[in-house]
């Protein structure tokens, strides 16, 4: 059997025949981006290719890089590999890679959702061969619920914080679950304050035509008592400090897939935990290496030996990837 | 059972004590009189008898979510709580009731008479019609071990605030052997009880570390030292012909310590004794070791009586002839403590813990540093002029205890803890070397910090290099300092030690795996200190 198309190195997954890597974790000639998520897009490439719709924030994230674009579909030969970008659902912009030679046909999914957020492009399967799966939540207690239904928590809990005359500071991912608790959000309640990494966040995305709420940039010299019923929105490290003390009275909520486990939810000491992902639980994850169609599905990032044992039992060929990705799980996901 | 898990998740949702007490007070009025009685009793640590194996609730859940046993004893570690782990890998229930939270405690009771396939067809359709949270409580119902952070104080101050009786009568209904089956919340909460007032302690004064040395306290003659003991802190009340006996926590201990029953021959009625309860042989304290086979047990055999026998070793006097004296000042009380148990024969229960004489703190340093000699972890620090007061306080009671023993240690096992600590290794087995082997010689849990936690949980994740269920075998690559109290010979552990209260002093990231410290290192301490 001749090599196959794609490997896993120590830089991470690679493609031989047409030399490029994708979402390599150390600087190498050329790299195939998935997503502007730190894990996934690193600083010091020779040259980037990512999506259209994630380049604004690739550029805001790591300056002026060598940067080039393809649109969701488009097909681009690299060294005779046909190389395409497909939806992923994860956070807008991001994609799935397919890499096709001689009929051999690779998908690496990068981070994915099966569930349309309202946001990002949805997810889209695509057929292949070769299926590299996340399994960040590869374990049948990760079921997540519609997102009406937390949408409508998350709401209630913002509207009795207000109406007990206290802030509700929100910590989400600046990129991706900020944005989408913000389309979940009911601006009627009261106004939606941003701290500069998410704010920053918001004014690409609305550059590129997503629809947000009207929010307030929530800088040092933001007088709190001009807004009051105010939801504050922050990424998780900044809910704790000095800055967010300023808001005075304040409940802390935390929204990630982790809030499913009561265990993480106590130890982040959170007054609320919303569980909400930008990954796919685990029937989400079944469902789309299903519609995959591949026999060989390699598994990464999260738990990967349970994962794929359970996989291997339901009849697939399925194996580990060590991966370097996910330092800060419990915060992004 | 809606109501009972609105009140669970605004306690468990909470970090606030005073919206704590308050859902609880909330709950202790309007609830149903039944409900507020079991609500009590789980949350003191009673619990139904167990109707179902957790073995059977494994396999009922891995079957009815569709899911191979195997992955549910995976993913159970991964959850931390059983209860928890079922709740989440059931599918979402068809229809939805509301039944009470007695209803359900007295349904799961009726399981005692039926069969297996009765039962399993009882939990099935329960977890069916239970949505979330209602689910989750169903199964601790079963499981036991309801963690919310409602400790018996706060659970006592709400009981006080909806029922608008005093605290401390009410935490003293609460003590004892009630079954929540066979009392009334009129019982347990507004009937009189004379002797509810007999046997209520006062609140115990607990003393602050000492860190900076004792010469920044002022002149040593306004302090009174002792040994600080390795013992459990206990209060012994002689009234109206009785005695009870309190530990710190202020849980009755008076069953589990018949021997102090003579005391009332030896001690005037309207006694109050601070003290330890310690085992006692040849006419002096016994490593903590001889007491551990004590603690935990309601009745006492015979045998572990003569065994172990234990004694009040009396350090203050709270009550005098039936007059609280907590006011004067501690030489005075020191003073009337003496000369009470002066004349004791010497099979007395209740022993006087001695003053220990010194002229200047540089006597008390050298003295300190041979506690260990007398079973003692160090040396208490009373100002001569204190009142007793309740509660911790910072000023006048210090504690100066030993610095621990320490030794450098190879990590070699990692396993994620339960609880808030779930998703998270947080429990190591430590080894050190015996040649080029490394030979395990105890598990620590603690003394780390959070983020020192997720650093090593990524490490030990990439790592791995075997898996044993819950335990991973991670590359012996990281050096900790473990400290502990005291060091045992012990022939049930590979190392032949067995060490006192271990934890994880810190993590040296700076050592290199081959200079950790040697099985000959460690029996040496055992040599030294043993």
């Amino acid at each position: 059997m001749a090599d196959p198309l794609l490997t896993f190195t120590e830089h991470g997954i690679y493609c031989a025949r047409g030399d490029f890597y994708i979402d390599p974790w150390r600087p190498v000639d050329r790299a195939l981006i998935t997503h502007g998520h730190a894990d996934h897009a690193r600083w010091g490439m020779g040259q980037y290719l990512a999506t259209d719709l994630a380049a604004p924030v690739m550029r805001h994230r790591l300056g002026d890089i060598p940067l080039e674009t393809i649109r969701y579909g488009e097909v681009r030969d690299i060294g005779g590999v046909s190389v395409s970008f497909h939806p992923a659902g994860h956070v807008p912009g991001s994609a799935q890679i397919r890499v096709e030679y001689r009929g051999e046909v690779w998908v690496a999914s990068g981070d994915y959702k099966v569930v349309d957020d309202g946001l990002s492009t949805p997810f889209e399967p695509v057929r292949c061969d070769h299926f590299i799966t996340e399994s960040t939540f590869g374990l049948p207690v990760f079921r997540w619920k519609p997102q009406a239904e937390v949408a409508a928590d998350l709401n209630a809990w913002w509207a009795a914080c207000a109406d007990a005359g206290q802030t509700a500071v929100l910590g989400a991912y600046a990129l991706g679950k900020a944005q989408r608790l913000l389309s979940m959000l009911d601006p009627a309640i009261g106004p939606i304050l941003c701290h500069t990494a998410i704010e920053n966040t918001n004014a690409i995305l609305r550059d590129q035509g997503l629809r947000l709420p009207d929010t307030v940039h929530a800088t040092a010299e933001v007088d709190p008592k001009a807004h009051p019923r105010a939801l504050l929105l922050a990424p998780p490290s900044a809910t704790d400090s000095k800055w967010a003390a300023k808001f005075g009275a304040r409940q802390t909520g935390f929204a990630s897939g982790w809030m499913a486990l009561r265990g993480i939810r106590r130890r982040r000491s959170q007054d609320r935990g919303f569980v909400i992902s930008d990954h796919a639980d685990w029937n989400g994850l079944l469902w789309a290496i299903e519609q995959t169609g591949a026999e060989n599905i390699y598994v990464t990032h999260g738990y990967t030996e349970i994962f794929a044992r359970y996989l291997n039992s339901a009849g697939w060929n399925a194996q580990v990837i060590p991966t370097q990705f996910g330092g800060e799980e419990e915060d992004a996901a | 059972m809606n109501r009972f898990a609105t009140l669970f998740n605004a306690l468990d949702q909470s970090t606030k004590t005073t919206t704590k007490v308050a859902a609880l007070a909330e709950y202790f009025i309007h609830a149903p009189e039944p409900d507020r009685v079991w609500t009590i009793a789980m949350f003191s640590g009673r619990r139904p008898k167990r109707a179902v194996t957790t073995t059977k609730l494994r396999e009922w859940a891995a079957e009815r979510a569709d899911i191979p046993l195997w992955l549910f004893e995976e993913s159970y570690p991964i959850v931390g709580d059983l209860a928890e782990t079922i709740t989440l890998v059931l599918p979402p229930p068809t229809r939805e009731t509301d039944h009470s939270l007695s209803h359900w405690i007295n349904a799961l009771r009726a399981l005692a008479d039926v069969d297996d396939a009765a039962r399993k067809a009882f939990v099935l359709d329960a977890w069916d019609q239970l949505p979330d949270t209602q689910r989750f409580l169903f199964n601790k119902l079963i499981t036991g071990g309801f963690r919310v952070g409602i400790s018996q104080k706060l659970m006592t101050r709400a009981l006080a605030r909806a029922t608008d009786r005093d605290e401390a009568e009410l935490a003293h209904r609460l003590m004892g052997n009630w079954q929540p089956d066979s009392i009334t919340w009129h019982q347990l909460i507004e009937a009189d009880d004379a002797q509810a007032d007999a046997a209520r302690p006062f609140p115990f004064y607990l003393a602050y570390g000492l860190d900076d040395a004792p010469e920044t306290l002022g002149p040593p003659e306004d302090w009174q030292a002792e040994w600080k003991w390795d013992g459990i802190r206990g209060q012994l009340i002689l009234r109206g012909g009785q005695h009870f006996v309190w530990s710190r926590g202020e849980e009755l201990m008076t069953d589990r310590f018949p021997e102090l029953a003579r005391a009332v021959d030896f001690l005037p009625d309207g006694t109050v004794l601070d003290g330890e309860l310690l085992a006692w042989g040849d006419g002096t304290p016994q490593s903590f070791n001889a007491l551990q086979k004590r603690i935990g047990r309601k009745t006492v055999p015979k045998k572990l009586l003569s065994e172990a026998p234990v004694i009040l070793y009396a350090y203050d006097l709270l009550e005098d002839r039936g007059e609280d004296i907590r006011h004067l000042p501690l030489s005075e009380r020191r003073a009337r403590l003496e000369r009470l148990t002066a004349d004791l024969p010497a099979d007395a229960p209740v022993i006087q813990s001695p003053k220990i004489p010194f002229d200047d703190w540089a006597q008390l340093h050298a003295l300190r540093d041979t506690a260990r000699d007398v079973q003692s972890e160090g040396l208490m620090l009373k100002r001569a002029a204190s009142p007793y007061l309740a509660g911790r306080k910072k000023g006048d009671w210090w504690k100066w205890k030993l610095d621990p023993l320490t030794i450098d240690a190879v990590m070699i096992y990692a396993q994620s803890g339960a609880g808030r600590r779930a998703n998270l290794f947080t429990d190591f087995t430590f080894a050190v070397w015996n040649g080029n082997d490394l030979v395990p010689f105890t598990k620590a849990y603690s003394g780390l910090t959070d983020v020192e936690f997720r650093k090593i949980t990524a490490w030990v994740k990439k790592n791995t290099q075997q898996r044993f269920g819950p335990v991973r075998q991670v590359t012996p690559q990281h050096v900790f300092e473990i400290a502990f109290e005291g060091i045992q010979a012990s022939p049930r552990h590979k190392s032949g030690v067995a060490l006192r209260f271990p934890r994880m002093l810190r993590w040296r990231e700076d050592k290199p795996v081959q200079e950790a410290n040697t099985l000959d290192d460690l029996n040496e301490m055992l040599r030294v200190y043993g």
